[in-house]
């Protein structure tokens, strides 16, 4: 690693841990961190950021970049690749996809939108090693990716007794063979039931065989994380989702974090992440203009009372794109509703995934309203380093929109010309939804709360990212954005997508907007010390020797080739 | 119209990929502009003036121009790709993706075509005189909206995969055809006056197919209706109506189920 | 002294059985026996220690007779033929780990080649089905788990996948099938009496080349429509009958391989079966699972997939990933001439493709990279022998379920003899420089 040297002179500056609004300041980096401007040398590179903005590099929650459904949804759709490619040039390989890139262009365009670290949604730990290899073949960006917990035998089974110790063993040991970062709770009960065709549509409904409850399982591994004091909290994704009439059910999902507090010393304040909240703030009992309405109120109401909740937004596009989620009966429904080509696969003891193409066309009243549910929970929120910007690529839309959706957060005109300009319904949306008596826009520093401060701290990773404090990692970008002159919303959208500079880990990966290097990036996991626990390591080998289709001595991710460059957050849970 | 014609003077080795022979391409340029456009043998760029002597001049617009394309162009691929307006005319064979993603103007291979012909076409006309080959008027792999409008006549046979999830226009094979026929299609009308082999109509949502001549095996999710009588393409006869395939979903409009329809001379 | 290493994936076909036992000598060099591995899998790694093994390259002469060569002239032809060449095919990478893969796609993209690997003779048909409807299915231990009702339509896993009814889909006592086979009822659809059909509940002779019209009648018999007497050469009684067998089960399957992915129909039979058990999804649970050949072609598809977009037939000629099997496929791209080299690792085309194609590879300038002698080597130009993965090197594969296995090393390769991995990024060290100079 070049022991490089510099100073970004002159910028706007946004930084929601430090409070700097955007007064203009010098950022300096040294040795792979930020250092004071006093730590550097004469030999020090300039680089020129006057009249343009500065923020750490971004931090994306939630996206689903990487693993076996990411590569079904790239195989089975040659068409999402037509005429859509960017030829190899210089050091960058060829980029392929829209919905559902290449891995090559994943990285790409997530540097050149001035992130540094995407964490990897769901990952299906008996397919971890795919994982991770789609992690190595990113470029730039650093990755984790969160093992799903909420359908897996061992926790259905120890939950159901209550044996959070236990769960946290088995969770320990799980994040260990695979390299996992954190919890990821996916249609709790529901994909389990997906297995014999059937859904846990309420957090009450129990798992068939396994008589647990969604509300015993969210619960259960919410006790579980803290009990670990993991970096990152429980993150799920509620029941029903998609569903008319689920906001019910979402809030009965939150408030399964009642009375519960973060442990552990990463520095987060939450003890749930509701993933993609806008899929799950539906009113009414049908999709139609009659009787969809938005929900986003109330469930905001409850989320600013709280202060143990953080969620991303999965804002609806209005592309067409590709869904893909381990809420297996979800996805079946969707096929039902659109009749597009559909993926399944349901994955022994663990979890289960489903793919399914879909268009949010603006001449249908129900994208419209969507559209407008994920912009509300958002222009709602009190506290904005809770509330992140996402768009569960490819769900709601990709990876790319996302200084689209900063545009439609910053300029109510921005939202008007949608309501009144794109959408064919636009006056319906109007009136079912809440987004047409928004006047509120975000300021620069509410987004960088909402794309930097905010989910590097969700994630305990605030003494890494998210910020351009001193000690922290080197990671900085530079936006050809002046906020004092650029007052046209399609400034934000464009400069957003293509920043002029970005630093990772360091390192300039992004010269006057050219990438020039594919940096070192690094794959983030947690390994969490329990106390010996025969108890679970007995049933560990007991499935795999009665219902497994593989070998324990074959389930790690071992070996360099998977995760070539790692970073190990070390977690002490001994008792 | 103003006419530019390319007389083949060199060979490829390979396959020549000329995406550029398209009046909306040539309109506006001069003769030695057009020569100097790319084509691709394999990975490497040349000029078409390389293969091909360019003579004439188009018009401004592509609606008026016209291309004659000469000599033995068996192995030049993508001939008219995506054109939207004007003519084309190629003496002798094309290869594949001749007319691919057409949207408007007219084509007229006097030879053969090879596969692929018209795949996602949106508009306009192609008249293929020869054979043509597989995947005729059919959609790109894996996407479920296919042929939407134009029309493609073909003088003699056609192979497998014609009309593959076709949403409309129209296909007439004044020949034969091969296995496989409007499979899965959710619109358009294919019109085959000589014989069909099997797999006409599998997975058809909607959609209508005339045989004038023999189906060997016919598909069984097809319910024979009642006969009618129909003009087709200047011909006048009694046609079977059989509709499906059962084993297909089909939407309902009015409340009446909207079936594929299959029609067979009788 | 021995020692019994534990775990060993075998590295033969898409079963990828993991709980093979290699016994090896000491000193590590020998494989003295195999354990629990099928007759096929045990001689693949008995016969990696054959006393005749080519150990290094071999150049086809004038006469046609061969030369041993160095690794490094083998480099230098290799990458010479491909930067050389108009448009190269760079074809196989089934027998072989994702790492290397990884390598050659990297050369690919240099040289603007087409990348193919062996799906394109196999279930390159499965992977067009499945990019025109979709397929919904699961992991082997799901089968074992929770099967009831397993379909075996145009495949003979008795022969071509040994293990798999005792490993996954007829034989194993899972958590919800705790009597085995006994809770299981088999139907097999082919139209010979094979060993695999003789031990069916119900075995569908069917009429050859009209699995898509059967398949049709029972998506039919589903919704209970009108079905002609016979189709197929089965008669109606009897679809409607597997149609009831099929509906009432807890959790069913249908295996799938070359009898409905290269016969007549090919792609659309697979499409209507995956319709079929998508439609089959409105009364029970149900799957469908391709019997993939090769122990790595799943891989080879993943890798393709996640680099390029598409998981085989990838043309790279014009700098971007492109692909339509029929103009992109192997045979088609030597059916036509197409393409002025060919690059062959991890595969036997010579054995598998139409003789018309192999005339071709006979012709053009060619590499094989094989650890055997095969019809391949013998009409290429080159032929280079590498060590065997998942034997004398180890590597990620992907069985015929997606999942990923780290395939074990258990004995060195013999003296002096490279890996895949290590030939294909001396070429592609040396492709680059001759990138530069161009």
């Amino acid at each position: 690693m070049k022991m490089s040297e510099y100073l970004i002179k002159n910028g706007f500056v946004f930084d929601p841990v430090l409070g700097i609004k955007g007064d203009k300041a010098d950022v300096a980096v040294k040795d792979g961190k930020i250092v004071d401007a006093s730590d550097l040398s004469s030999k020090a590179k300039k680089i020129d950021a006057a009249g343009k903005t500065v923020m750490a590099a971004g931090v994306d929650i939630h996206a689903h970049v990487a693993g076996p459904k990411v590569n079904v949804g790239r195989n089975y759709r040659p068409e999402d690749k037509l005429f859509k490619a960017t030829p190899k040039s210089g050091i960058k390989r060829m980029e392929g996809g829209f919905s559902v890139p290449t891995t090559f262009r994943t990285g790409y365009n997530y540097a050149r939108m001035g992130y540094g670290f995407v964490m990897e949604a769901a990952m299906p730990p008996l397919y971890a090693r795919h994982v991770h290899e789609e992690i190595r073949d990113t470029p730039i960006i650093d990755e984790g990716a969160l093992p799903v917990f909420g359908n897996n035998w061992f926790v259905l089974e120890y939950l159901k007794n209550g044996e959070v110790e236990n769960t946290a063993a088995y969770i320990a040991w799980l994040l260990r063979m695979t390299r996992g970062f954190g919890i990821k709770n996916v249609n709790p009960g529901g994909t389990e039931a997906w297995g014999w065709g059937l859904n846990c549509p309420t957090v009450n409904d129990p798992v068939p065989y396994f008589d647990i409850t969604p509300a015993q399982i969210i619960r259960g591994l919410i006790e579980a994380n803290e009990f670990l004091g993991l970096p990152h909290c429980m993150h799920v994704h509620g029941n029903s989702l998609g569903e008319p009439g689920n906001y019910t059910v979402t809030l009965d999902t939150l408030k399964q974090a009642e009375g519960l507090s973060p442990k552990g010393s990463f520095g987060r304040d939450q003890v749930l992440h509701h993933t993609h909240l806008q899929f799950h703030s539906y009113g009414g009992d049908s999709y139609a203009s009659k009787s969809f309405e938005s929900k986003s109120k109330e469930i905001m109401d409850y989320v600013n009372s709280v202060d143990n909740i953080t969620f991303d937004m999965g804002c609806v596009t209005l592309d067409e794109t590709t869904t893909m989620t381990a809420d297996g009966p979800f996805e079946h429904h969707l096929t039902e509703l659109n009749h597009l080509k559909w993926a399944n696969v349901d994955v022994e003891l663990e979890t289960a995934a489903g793919v399914v193409p879909y268009i949010y066309s603006p001449k249908t009243f129900i994208a419209g309203a969507q559209w407008a549910i994920g912009l509300e929970l958002a222009l709602f929120a009190k506290d904005m380093t809770k509330v992140f910007v996402t768009t569960d690529h490819p769900n709601a839309g990709p990876f790319i929109r996302y200084p689209r959706v900063i545009k439609w957060l910053m300029s109510r005109k921005a939202r008007d010309d949608v309501l009144d300009n794109v959408l064919k319904y636009g006056d319906k949306v109007r009136e079912r939804c809440f987004i047409g008596e928004i006047d509120r826009e975000l300021s620069l520093y509410e987004i960088a709360m909402m794309t930097r401060a905010g989910p590097a701290k969700a994630l305990g990773l605030a003494h890494m990212f998210g910020s351009l404090k001193p000690g922290l990692d080197g990671d900085v970008v530079v936006y050809p954005f002046n906020p004092e002159t650029d007052d046209d919303p399609e400034k934000i959208e464009q400069a957003f997508s293509n920043c002029s500079f970005l630093l990772k880990s360091g390192q300039l990966v992004i010269d006057n907007g050219e990438i020039i290097s594919s940096g070192a990036k690094r794959t983030l996991w947690v390994d969490a010390k329990v106390d010996e626990n025969p108890q679970v390591m007995r049933d560990v080998e007991q499935k795999f020797l009665k219902y497994y289709s593989v070998n324990l001595g074959n389930y790690e991710v071992t070996g360099h080739h998977f995760v070539p460059n790692p970073y190990v957050l070390e977690v002490d849970a001994t008792q | 119209m103003d006419t530019v014609t390319l007389t083949m003077k060199n060979l490829p080795n390979l396959y020549l990929e000329a995406d550029n022979i398209s009046p909306d391409v040539f309109a506006g340029k001069k003769a030695q502009e057009i020569a100097e456009l790319h084509v691709f043998e394999g990975r490497e760029q040349f000029q078409l003036g390389k293969y091909f002597d360019v003579s004439g001049s188009p018009a401004a617009a592509a609606a008026d121009t016209r291309i004659v394309v000469k000599g033995d162009t068996t192995r030049v691929k993508y001939i008219g790709m995506k054109m939207s307006a004007g003519e084309i005319m190629v003496e002798g064979n094309a290869d594949m993706y001749t007319g691919a993603w057409m949207q408007g103007g007219k084509i007229l291979v006097k030879g053969n075509v090879d596969a692929f012909t018209g795949i996602g076409m949106k508009g306009g006309d192609i008249t293929i005189e020869g054979d043509a080959g597989n995947y005729l008027g059919a959609a790109y792999r894996g996407d479920w909206r296919g042929m939407q409008g134009g029309t493609i006549r073909v003088k003699g046979n056609a192979g497998s995969d014609t009309g593959y999830f076709m949403n409309g226009g129209e296909i007439i094979i004044e020949g034969d055809v091969d296995v496989h026929v409007a499979t899965h299609a959710e619109g358009g009308r294919i019109i085959i006056k000589g014989n069909g082999k099997s797999k006409i109509g599998g997975q058809m949502v909607q959609g209508e197919i005339i045989v004038f001549g023999t189906i060997d095996v016919m598909m069984p999710g097809f319910k024979y209706i009642e006969d009618v009588e129909m003009e087709v393409d200047g011909t006048t006869a009694n046609f079977a109506l059989y509709h499906g395939d059962l084993g297909e979903r089909h939407p309902k409009k009015k409340g009446q189920i909207m079936y594929g329809k299959l029609y067979q001379m009788i | 002294m021995s020692k019994v290493i534990p775990d060993v994936i075998c590295p033969f076909c898409g079963t990828l059985c993991d709980d093979i036992e290699v016994e090896v000598s000491d000193d590590g060099k020998t494989i003295i026996d195999v354990y629990n591995a099928c007759a096929i899998g045990a001689e693949k790694f008995m016969h990696a220690q054959a006393k005749d093994r080519v150990t290094r390259p071999r150049m086809q002469q004038p006469d046609g007779s061969y030369k041993e060569v160095s690794y490094d002239e083998a480099v230098e032809y290799t990458a010479q033929m491909l930067v050389n060449a108009k448009k190269p095919l760079m074809y196989g990478w089934s027998s072989t780990s994702c790492e290397a893969q990884g390598v050659g796609h990297d050369i690919a993209e240099k040289v603007g080649a087409i990348v193919d690997n062996t799906a394109t003779v196999c279930h390159g048909s499965t992977l067009i089905a499945v990019q025109d409807v979709g397929i919904p299915s699961c992991t082997l231990g799901e089968i074992k788990n929770r099967a009831d009702r397993i379909i075996f339509w145009g495949c003979n896993p008795t022969h071509a996948h040994p293990r798999h009814q005792s490993r996954y889909s007829i034989y194993p006592r899972g958590f919800f099938t705790n009597k085995g086979h006994k809770n299981r009822k088999m139907i097999v659809v082919d139209p010979r009496n094979t060993d695999t059909a003789k031990m069916a509940d119900i075995h569908y002779q069917i009429e050859q080349g009209r699995d898509f019209e059967l398949l049709s009648a029972f998506r039919v018999a589903l919704r209970n429509e009108v079905l002609p007497d016979f189709v197929a050469g089965i008669p109606k009684e009897k679809i409607y009958e597997g149609a009831e067998l099929m509906k009432s089960g807890r959790f069913g399957v249908i295996f799938f391989g070359m009898g409905v992915t290269q016969s007549l129909s090919k792609n659309h039979n697979i499409d209507n079966a995956i319709m079929l058990t998508k439609d089959l999804n409105e009364f029970t649970k149900f799957s469908i699972m391709a019997m993939r050949g090769h122990y790595n072609v799943t891989g080879s598809g993943q890798v393709l997939g996640w680099q390029f977009g598409f998981p085989f037939c990838v043309d790279l000629t014009r700098g971007f990933a492109r692909y339509n099997p029929g103009e992109t496929s192997s045979n088609d791209l030597l059916r036509r001439g197409e393409v002025d080299a060919i690059f062959v690792l991890g595969s036997d085309p010579g054995a598998h493709f139409p003789i018309s194609s192999v005339r071709k590879l006979a012709e053009l300038p060619s590499v094989a990279v094989d650890p055997h002698i095969t019809p391949t080597t013998e009409v290429s130009k080159l032929h280079v022998p590498v060590a065997f993965v998942g034997v004398e090197v180890g590597g990620n594969c992907y069985r015929m379920d997606n999942v990923p296995i780290d395939a074990r090393k258990v004995v060195d390769p013999p003296e002096g003899v490279l890996t895949d991995e290590e030939f294909l990024t001396r070429v592609n060290k040396r492709v680059s420089e001759l990138m530069e100079v161009k």
